[in-house]
């Protein structure tokens, strides 16, 4: 009996060598065991030196193997293959909507602009005390579901908003960090923090397309935290409308 | 191919350097940042993508919160027990005292630790923790955020990096050191992944934080970039490293796949069991069970297996138990081990056991430093400082977890030492303390082993060259070792020797080469794999993680020492072990029983 054979096609592109990027096809023997997208990246690399991905730690937790695995992203290292075949068939292409810099390997850098531009640290002027700070559990817990972010940038790069305007539309990621920090008790910047998002452009150009979520690898939902952030801002106008009587 | 000299590269000069952007270079980096020198952190991937994020249960510290009565000097206590007394205790001291203060400044900066009801800090137990030097119980020390630790701790670290500035090479990988004529350390030699471009990157201070290199072994919980860049870079420098034959085994690795288990999954009440369903380790450590050191544990699993109760068909492995704790629990603080589970081992630990294997999860040695970070020489049997050159966190062995690292003691290790090497680097480049430039030979000289990758025209295949290697040390390095077959092991490496020294990078290209980088990864992780057979080869005793068949008993007559592997003359030398901390009397040696 003729041995199953996966047929791969990848998207390649040295930007010294190729004058444009282009499809490749593999065939590789179909593996007696499920394994996942990234050991198969690795079987193919033993085959062909010259293809380029990053990897890390291989289960999940890092975000560097986030990738458009059959036309949806996700992280290599945690799609077992058995869960995306048609017809023995793979494509792999990288995130969409970010220069390539080569083969499945993309540029980040606006990416992690927009995610600095949220300034994703707490902020506390009050003095320490000489032990932690407190917080309840049921506070602690309003963290949940925000701060397991690992930046593999499957959500922004699969959000039509943030295509079209990567450079004003924060995009699901660092939006999602956004909630985290007003979520968080222990941060008092909370107006400052509202005040810079406010524009028509940072968290308005969400339509709830809701790729965000069902391209997260780690099950978190960008579009409720944005959901969060617009009452918010809806709160803090209200809030400005009652003090002042003018709507500002 | 150019062929890189000190005439056509790049020099890019810097206050001070720090290889590696996980927790304890980001630790360091935070405290240099502040101070206003020019610093840099180079890093062969983006600093969250560093293997501290897979650290799972937790910060092992005396916090008082849990325990309003707990105590550093217990803690103490159970890190010179659990190092199996080669750990120095005077650095010990400092870790445990100093502990605290790190911990809590990780929480002001907003890690998002898991909390008790009265607000304060989340703390579980953990394995060797006890109360009392070992005479109240067990302890609940291990300060947590869930079962993501590590990837809070790492992501606060970075954030607090953006909030100060520090500068980021991300994507940049360093080959080697470069020296000046008095062997004093003066930068390295790094080129930048995604372009290509190399250069010397000159600085006053050059801290290896690299991180561990569990990629010498086949089956390992550690990341594929854990190759031990900066102690092989040390290595090939002449500079020594310590310690090298305690690695340790962590019991809980998916079968399979080895990812980590957190120990922390015993600490909320799971145990193993073999095939009969049998809670074994009540037989090896009828205290503590389960909750002996990682070391004890390991080995009662292994013997479990060889002694034909291991489970499945072919009874190669053991169960982890879990689901008497019921979905809450293990929803609220195990919930990405139920990920990682059901992701790798196809089990549900609600329902099901995880098949789970001793695997190779953390290196007690490194670079040898003092509590300041800075790597020392031996010098006619004394410690002599290299000037320039600093090591951190697991690259290196200050030495806190000398034979057996305590479960939660590697993350305050990261924070507390990293933290210690970036004040003591400020006031030392303050006061004007710097080392002398490189010349343009010593340049050329570090270019050496990148120019002659790029160069080579035939030769061996990285990755065979790396499954030989790891298939190598798994088989004669691991978890038991006998003379007689660490020294096939060590034929064998003297065969890899020579292919590791002739790899044939056939892609030459600039652009994100992750060949050349792989490349040059296994030549590190030869270097470190080397000082590991040696070193194992040549301590004829068993303490902590190096158990030997032919040498079952501790002796501490011969053994009670560091031993010191000299790369020059490939072999060993003994150092004491520091019993001198400056409040608390040392420990001494006992019987280590759990």
């Amino acid at each position: 009996m003729a041995k199953d054979i996966l047929e791969i096609n990848m998207y390649r592109y040295n930007p010294e060598q190729d004058k444009f990027p282009y499809i490749k096809n593999y065939s590789i023997e179909k593996p007696a065991k499920d394994i996942m997208v990234l050991d198969l990246l690795h079987l193919l690399k033993e085959q062909d030196e010259s293809i380029s991905y990053r990897r890390s730690c291989r289960e999940g937790v890092c975000g560097s193997d986030g990738m458009n695995i059959n036309g949806k992203n996700g992280l290599a290292c945690i799609t077992p293959i058995s869960s995306i075949l048609k017809n023995n068939k793979i494509e792999l292409r990288p995130l969409p909507g970010l220069p390539v810099i080569r083969d499945l390997v993309v540029d980040m850098t606006e990416f992690y602009a927009q995610y600095e531009k949220i300034k994703p640290f707490l902020q506390n002027n009050t003095t320490a005390p000489e032990q932690e700070r407190l917080q309840s559990p049921a506070d602690r817990d309003k963290l949940d579901g925000l701060y397991e972010c690992i930046l593999c940038a499957c959500c922004s790069t699969s959000c039509p908003s943030f295509w079209w305007n990567p450079d004003k539309f924060l995009g699901p990621a660092a939006l999602l960090q956004a909630y985290r920090f007003l979520a968080d008790t222990r941060d008092l910047k909370t107006n400052e923090r509202l005040d810079e998002l406010s524009d028509p452009f940072s968290v308005y150009r969400c339509h709830g397309i809701m790729n965000c979520v069902s391209s997260c690898p780690k099950g978190l939902n960008p579009n409720k935290a944005i959901g969060k952030i617009k009452t918010m801002l809806l709160r803090d106008k209200k809030e400005i409308i009652t003090s002042d009587g003018v709507m500002n | 191919m150019t062929n890189y000299n000190s005439a056509n590269i790049k020099t890019i000069e810097f206050d001070a350097l720090i290889i590696g952007g996980g927790g304890s270079g980001m630790r360091t980096s935070l405290e240099l940042a502040k101070s206003g020198l020019k610093t840099a952190v180079v890093s062969k991937v983006f600093p969250t993508r560093s293997h501290t994020v897979s650290a799972q249960g937790g910060i092992t510290c005396a916090i008082q919160s849990a325990d309003p009565n707990d105590d550093w000097r217990w803690h103490m206590y159970d890190t010179v027990k659990g190092a199996d007394f080669i750990g120095d205790q005077d650095a010990i001291e400092y870790l445990c005292s100093e502990g605290p203060k790190a911990v809590f400044e990780l929480e002001h900066m907003g890690l998002p630790f898991s909390r008790f009801d009265n607000g304060r800090i989340y703390q579980r137990p953990f394995g060797g923790q006890s109360k009392d030097f070992g005479k109240g119980g067990q302890a609940a020390r291990t300060c947590a955020a869930a079962d993501r630790t590590g990837h809070a701790l790492l992501h606060t670290l970075y954030q607090n990096n953006i909030k100060e500035g520090t500068n980021f090479l991300n994507e940049w990988f360093a080959v080697d050191i470069v020296k000046n004529d008095k062997n004093e350390v003066a930068g390295v030699i790094a080129f930048s992944i995604e372009y290509g471009e190399v250069a010397y990157l000159k600085a006053q201070s050059t801290v290896m934080a690299t991180g561990g290199a569990g990629r010498i072994y086949a089956s390992t919980t550690n990341a594929l970039i854990n190759t031990g860049d900066g102690l092989a870079m040390a290595l090939r420098a002449g500079f020594p490293a310590q310690d090298m034959e305690m690695w340790q085994f962590h019991p809980t690795g998916i079968y399979g796949a080895g990812s980590l288990v957190t120990e922390g999954c015993r600490g909320e009440g799971g145990y193993l069991i073999n095939k009969d369903g049998e809670r074994f380790m009540e037989r090896y450590a009828p205290n503590v069970k389960d909750l002996a050191g990682r070391d004890v544990v390991a080995r009662s699993m292994v013997l479990e297996i060889l002694e034909g109760r291991g489970c499945g068909e072919n009874q190669d492995h053991i169960f982890l138990k879990l689901d008497h704790l019921g979905a809450d629990v293990l929803n609220a603080k195990l919930p990405g081990i139920c990920e990682l589970s059901r992701t790798f081992a196809h089990v549900d630990p609600i329902f099901e056991p995880i098949p789970v294997v001793p695997t190779c999860h953390y290196m007690m040695g490194g670079t040898p430093t003092n509590i300041n970070g800075q790597a020392f020489n031996r010098v006619d049997e004394i410690d002599s400082i290299v000037p320039g050159l600093f090591a951190a966190g697991e690259a290196a062995c200050v030495s806190v977890h000398g034979a057996n690292r305590l479960g939660g003691n590697s993350l305050l290790d990261l924070v507390v030492f990293g933290r210690a090497t970036g004040m003591f680097i400020q006031e030392e480049i303050k006061s004007g303390g710097g080392v002398k430039s490189a010349g343009l030979d010593d340049i050329d000289a570090a270019l050496e082993r990148l120019n002659k990758l790029n160069e080579s025209n035939s030769g061996y295949d990285t990755a065979d060259v790396k499954k030989q290697l790891q298939e190598c040390m798994q088989n004669y390095f691991g978890v038991f070792r006998r003379g007689e077959f660490m020294q096939k092991g060590l034929n064998e490496l003297k065969e890899i020797s020579d292919k590791v020294s002739n790899l044939h990078l056939k892609d030459k290209s600039n652009a994100f080469n992750t060949s050349r980088v792989e490349a040059i990864e296994l030549q590190n992780l030869f270097e470190v794999a080397e000082a590991t057979a040696i070193a194992a080869y040549s301590r004829n005793e068993s303490r902590g993680a190096h158990a030997r068949d032919d040498y079952p008993e501790r002796d501490d007559e011969n053994w009670l020492c560091h031993s010191l592997y000299d790369p020059q003359s490939k072999s060993i030398s003994k150092r004491d072990v520091n019993f001198s901390p400056s409040e608390v009397e040392a420990f001494p040696p006992i019987v280590r029983t759990y």
